[in-house]
């Protein structure tokens, strides 16, 4: 770490310190797990942007298949349900996916009808999925529907479920990046904005597989909860003896859990990254984002390693989603918005330093820091401006209802002075 | 089997409705492309700016309707439209000033631009949200039905009902009539001639004595009309909602480039190719069908083939194709 970095983080450290100091060590800890999961995002898009020059505006997408994977693996199977259309739903989609691979081969091995056969066996095969996996899916939906209605998950730690829910995200990064990757820089952007939709409105509709927008409470828990500590006397006698209020004790103890769990993760990551970085992929990796001309004259497959980092980049989100998830407790897909998942972490990325991982941890705590104390630091300033102002005057109540809308625009400006007057960013690569 | 029953059915729920949403999609490709061909980068504001543009254009209607002038039966919105139009322009051409220019001039790459425009979609969407709220708003007024549904059914007694709501009418009017100036413009005037020259070889272009910032700042000042007047109209059809507008991004995006990005025509068949696309395969079928079918075939479900929530997935399904197949778009724009 140089000088610089050393001091960037000391810094970003002392606004955490300071934050327990004047609010409270509950809130400061709450905004450095969340900045931990952040930094996680952060260094999966620098992967793909800083390493291999992808432009992914995907990563709500990514991010709430994560959070999928947590749903699927860590809460109990729902068995009734399961009975009721398990096997109907599978085959459904068993069928869909046969569609697709019929129509693929189709496509290549018609020979002179080829698009005639693809797109018939495209359309019938629509009809029969629909067919197939419509009754299973009302089944499902029918059992217990105000608690349930969906087919649960498989009941295993969900300690499990965070590289579950990576492997969902590459998996989903294989799809679009086989049919994207080699296009164009923007085409490949629209066509990750459109999947990130796409996989919202599907979480959002299907119920059966993670109850839609009734959403899916309590997430089994890596660590233990607040009131089994309160309830525990030796918590308890060990707390007081430090005279700290157990209540207290307890929502704090069970948020550095949490944080010991994730920083365990974000330094394995960060190490594996520098690594990777440093090893000859990673010269390989930057050759081809700096020319790929001449990185293709040098024998390397370009469209394969874009595909590969972009693959490695989605599963790092995937799993920053399935720890977010279990961190909240629950999955609430109707809260996914674009500007917050995907914009956001790009603003991390540019600010810390695009094609720097340590960049892009520092980016991804201070900006996730900013972004949450943005709100309270606009209320005083608004606070500050109207002061001056006549009491339940239109101006006045109307600035200060619209200080909540001041973080994005604060994120804007950040984004656009970093950028020019900073381009590398704050850490910047070399 | 009552075919003119299904046809004043299928006209009625798929075809006004596509045609007024595709009318919006258009103008709002068109500026989209208008971008892409003379700066070079998709502008990821866009939506945003056709949400900053209706602010203004609303904020303004307020304005006039507590004066108590109003348009009799057309929607106030119309007279408002040239004071959104002439706010959005200051905007952009500051935005163009203040951030645009110095990467233009550093001739950075256009993932560069790219960047910038997140930036400025997010001040934007601050903006918009600071001055208006994130809630919905109505600010539609004058006749509503231009036909209503009882007046149809007595003048030509059929079962089914045909209604055209004044908003669809007016928003495929003034689609025809802005993008008939747009193009006598581009193909007649000095002005639209040289941006037509820079768009198609900006190094030639600028040997013939084209200012490059002349051609810049008009395309602003085009942008900034088609995306207010878009905005509007797409608020007067539905409601304005700054979240929705953002969401527009998709559909405008997929539109310019199934179209060809850097092609205006294209950029009207890519927004008419989409929204047809989204009404027909989201909307249910049974009433038509019902009526086309012989007797005893009516089909027993909805026969809706996507529900309406996944109506991204139809215009991103629709923009995989024509990447995959035909990636310069159905009017070839700009190479890939």
């Amino acid at each position: 770490m140089t000088l610089r970095a050393t001091l960037l983080f000391t810094f970003v450290l002392l606004l955490f310190v300071g934050t327990g100091f004047y609010q409270s060590w509950n809130v400061a800890l709450t905004i450095f797990n969340m900045g931990l999961i952040s930094a996680i995002m952060a260094l999966g898009v620098n992967m793909q942007w800083g390493y291999a020059g992808l432009f992914n505006v995907g990563v709500m997408g990514f991010v709430a298949l994560g959070g999928l994977g947590a749903v699927l693996v860590s809460m109990p199977p729902n068995a009734e349900a399961i009975t009721a259309g398990g096997l109907r739903v599978l085959a459904g989609l068993s069928l869909g996916a046969a569609t697709v691979i019929a129509a693929i081969f189709a496509y290549r091995k018609g020979g002179r009808f080829a698009g005639w056969l693809t797109a018939g066996i495209l359309l019938a095969g629509f009809f029969l999925f629909r067919a197939v996996l419509d009754p299973g899916v009302d089944a499902i939906e029918a059992v217990n529907p105000a608690r349930a209605g969906n087919i649960g998950g498989l009941g295993l730690p969900v300690l499990l479920s965070w590289p579950v829910g990576g492997l969902l995200a590459a998996g989903a990064a294989w799809i679009i990046g086989k049919v994207a990757l080699g296009l164009r820089s923007d085409y490949l952007a629209i066509a990750t904005l459109g999947i990130a939709e796409i996989v919202i409105a599907m979480m959002k509709n299907e119920d059966w597989l993670a109850r839609g927008v009734k959403n899916v409470i309590g997430v089994p828990r890596p660590v233990p909860y607040e009131v089994d500590l309160q309830a525990s006397e030796s918590f308890v006698e060990s707390v007081t003896g430090f005279g700290v209020d157990p209540v207290t004790a307890s929502t704090i103890a069970v948020k550095l859990a949490y944080t010991g769990l994730f920083a365990v993760v974000l330094l394995v990551l960060v190490w594996l990254a520098q690594t990777a970085l440093a090893s000859p992929w990673g010269r390989m990796m930057r050759a081809i984002r700096d020319n790929e001309v001449a990185a293709e004259a040098m024998g390397k497959d370009v469209t394969a390693r874009h595909l590969q980092i972009f693959i490695l980049g989605s599963a790092v989100c995937g799993l920053a989603g399935a720890m977010m998830t279990t961190l909240d407790g629950q999955l609430t897909p109707g809260t996914y918005q674009p500007l917050r998942y995907t914009f956001l972490i790009w603003v991390m990325v540019i600010v810390g330093g695009q094609g720097n991982n340590l960049g892009a941890v520092l980016g991804g705590f201070l900006v996730w820091w900013l972004w949450v104390q943005v709100e309270p630091m606009g209320a005083l300033l608004m606070n500050g401006i109207t002061a001056g102002m006549a009491d339940g005057s239109w101006l006045k109540g109307h600035l200060l209802e619209s200080v909540a809308h001041m973080r994005l625009l604060t994120m804007g400006l950040i984004l656009l002075l970093v950028l020019r007057f900073s381009p590398r960013g704050l850490l910047p690569e070399r | 089997m009552e075919p003119l029953n299904a046809l004043v059915a299928l006209t009625n729920f798929v075809i006004i409705p596509a045609t007024a949403y595709g009318s919006q999609l258009a103008l709002g490709a068109l500026g989209v492309t208008l971008i892409y061909g003379i700066l070079r980068f998709s502008n990821f504001a866009h939506g945003d700016t056709m949400a900053l543009g209706t602010t203004a254009v609303i904020l303004t209607t307020w304005g006039l309707q507590s004066a108590g002038i109003n348009f009799g039966p057309l929607p106030t919105a119309l007279l408002a439209l040239p004071v959104g139009i002439a706010v959005c322009a200051l905007l952009l051409l500051g935005t163009d000033r203040l951030v645009y220019r110095f990467y233009r001039a550093k001739k950075a790459v256009p993932v560069i631009f790219v960047i910038a425009s997140l930036g400025v979609m997010f001040v934007y969407n601050g903006l918009t949200r600071f001055i208006i709220g994130p809630e919905d708003q109505r600010f539609a007024d004058g006749e509503r039905f231009l036909v209503s549904a009882r007046g149809f059914r007595e003048a030509t007694g059929l079962d089914e009902a045909l209604v055209i709501r004044t908003t669809q009418a007016i928003t495929v009017v003034v689609a025809v009539i802005v993008v008939a100036i747009l193009f006598w413009f581009l193909n007649r005037t000095r002005t639209g001639k040289s941006m037509r020259a820079y768009s198609d070889n900006e190094d030639l272009a600028l040997l013939s004595g084209i200012n490059p910032e002349k051609v810049v700042a008009y395309t602003w000042l085009i942008v900034a009309a088609l995306a207010t007047i878009a905005g509007t109209l797409y608020g007067l059809d539905k409601s304005f909602r700054p979240f929705t507008y953002f969401q527009l991004l998709l559909p405008i995006f997929a539109a310019a480039i199934v179209g060809g990005l850097g092609s205006p025509l294209g950029a009207i068949a890519g927004g008419f190719v989409i929204a047809f696309a989204e009404v027909t395969i989201t909307y249910p079928l049974k009433a038509v069908l019902g009526y086309a079918l012989p007797d005893g075939w009516e089909p027993d479900g909805l026969v809706q083939l996507l529900s309406t929530d996944y109506k991204f997935a139809v215009s991103f399904v629709i923009l995989l194709i024509v990447l995959l197949f035909r990636p310069t778009g159905l009017f070839a724009g700009k190479s890939v």
